[in-house]
């Protein structure tokens, strides 16, 4: 299982993918917002979305988890 | 004169803001939101009101509650300071509407100036020399891509209510421009509620320079030389001097009138800035005009040596400009650096707690400061959370002493971009005056790959 994570602390502005999609290396999954300025998180690797671990609106810090693949 | 001042901003400006009117004698409310409770700029006012959750919709953005609070605790003027709602012109009619003075000009010059496309038509029509582009919104991508082959590329793709580079995009090419016209439509839409996009020529090799004015209610204009803002990342400026080093005095004497004819066609009032490209070859193009005090209005008064916010409060008061124009000459250099809590690579922000805070001290330093050590720095606001301010008797002083400054910068606890402005600072080109707003794509980020 693979997991993407936050690269920053903020808030989740919108999640782009669904679980049990199929993504592909440098796709972005989930773009947060931070100090007025929009981060588009894309996934490292090849998968599944096997759980979404966030929703719009939440709040996360640098190195939670948003995404897990499989 | 203004006898109670709400200061509906936050962080360092508004810490600015309460320094000057104490200085006049005037009596300052702070607001905040639930997460600034322990900013400086709270402690300093007069008065520390709440103002609601963190967001800046339900704070700092809250018209409603920002003109409760002056009312019941009788302020006679609100300073908008910049960003949030300085420019906005529907918070300015409210505020004449309900007989608050406004720190700013008024409702219809913000309504004017907030629509570049109708201040570039004002503009030319005053004789000021615009970017040359597309006079009317371009609604469709045909209607885009026809234009944009009329001037060719590159062309600068702009929403008409964008700001903070948000809505703005170099376009190469028409497959670029199908590829992105929409979506920065969408987006402008989103942010700014309008989606007017309009195109204007790439201009080579830019600078960045825009001249400060100062405007009373009594039809007297004057303005105060210009500031060199060349130096930007993510379309945000990052370093700025004033004078610029790239023009000659002829071209400083041009720009200057220019810049008081842009400020007579609309009946502006207080300060404000006209902000140019100017090209390698000094020919100058407006871009926008800021009706608002500037981030950078420091270095403005650290060589002239007038107090700009003393200024406007001064011009809100209804008094004339008591600044005398001949007696106003540049004295030596200054140089800011704005000290943003983000990734010095990526630029990505870095909220989180400051653990240090030790700050260069000296005569010819100045700070600004959102912040004190054991601050929390949230992911609510903008990241620029201190401006470093030096001066000295010539560029190449103001740049020594700004190197040493930096070197004695210390924050701890969250990511800063004090790093990569050491590295410009020190960097030749920057040394040699060769900062055009290519600099940091150019010459900074190429050196991190190495």
């Amino acid at each position: 299982m693979k997991e993407i994570t936050a690269n920053m602390a903020g808030s989740v502005w919108k999640v782009l993918v669904q679980e049990g999609e199929q993504v592909e290396i440098d796709q972005d999954v989930v773009i947060l917002e931070s100090m007025k300025m929009e981060i588009p998180i894309a996934t490292e690797d090849d998968g599944i979305v096997k759980e979404i671990k966030v929703k719009e609106g939440d709040f996360v810090n640098e190195g939670d988890v948003l995404v897990t693949l499989e | 004169m203004i006898k109670k001042v709400l200061i509906a901003n936050r962080g360092e400006i508004a810490a600015r803001i309460i320094r000057s009117a104490k200085q006049l004698g005037i009596k300052t409310v702070a607001v905040f939101s639930e997460v600034d409770e322990n900013s400086p700029f709270v402690q300093m006012a007069d008065e520390s009101y709440l103002l609601g959750p963190a967001r800046v919709n339900e704070s700092y953005l809250n018209i409603d509650k920002i003109i409760e609070i002056a009312k019941e605790y009788r302020a006679d003027a609100i300073h908008p300071g910049y960003g949030f709602l300085s420019e906005n012109h529907l918070f300015a009619e409210k505020c004449e509407k309900e007989g608050i003075i406004f720190v700013g000009p008024n409702s219809q010059v913000l309504k004017q100036m907030g629509s570049k496309i109708e201040a570039r038509k004002i503009m030319k029509e005053a004789g000021v020399p615009v970017v040359p582009g597309s006079i009317e919104a371009l609604d469709t991508i045909d209607e885009a891509k026809a234009f944009a082959k009329e001037i060719g590329y590159p062309v600068m793709l702009k929403a008409s209510l964008g700001g903070g580079g948000i809505g703005m995009q170099v376009v190469q090419s028409d497959e670029e421009l199908e590829n992105v016209f929409l979506d920065n439509q969408q987006r402008a839409k989103q942010f700014f509620g309008d989606g007017s996009m309009f195109i204007e020529k790439k201009i080579d090799d830019a600078r960045h320079i825009e001249v400060q004015i100062l405007a009373d209610q009594h039809g007297n204009v004057m303005h105060l030389f210009e500031r060199e803002c060349s130096i930007q990342r993510r379309n945000q400026k990052v370093i700025e001097e004033a004078p610029s080093s790239f023009i000659s005095e002829a071209t400083r004497e041009k720009m200057g009138e220019a810049a008081i004819r842009a400020a007579k066609a609309v009946d502006y009032t207080n300060v404000g800035t006209v902000e140019f490209l100017v090209d390698s070859e000094e020919n100058f193009y407006f871009i926008e005009m800021n009706a608002r005090i500037q981030v950078e209005h420091p270095i403005t008064e650290e060589v002239t040596g007038v107090d700009l916010v003393k200024e406007q409060l001064l011009i809100a008061s209804g008094n004339p400009l008591s600044l005398n124009k001949n007696d106003i000459k540049i004295k030596g250099h200054a140089i800011e650096t704005r000290i943003y809590a983000e990734d010095p690579e990526r630029f990505f922000p870095s909220p989180g707690q400051i653990t240090r805070l030790d700050l260069p001290e000296g005569e010819h330093i100045r700070h600004e400061l959102g912040v004190s050590s054991s601050f929390q720095v949230t992911p609510f606001y903008d990241p620029m959370i201190a401006k470093l301010i030096v001066s000295g008797a010539s560029r190449e002083e103001a740049i020594e002493r700004m190197k040493d400054a930096l070197n004695n910068y210390h924050i701890d606890g969250i990511k800063t971009n004090i790093p990569m402005l050491k590295t410009i600072i020190e960097h030749d080109q920057f040394k040699k005056g060769n900062t055009k707003i290519s600099f940091v794509d150019e010459y900074y980020l190429p050196m991190l790959k190495k």
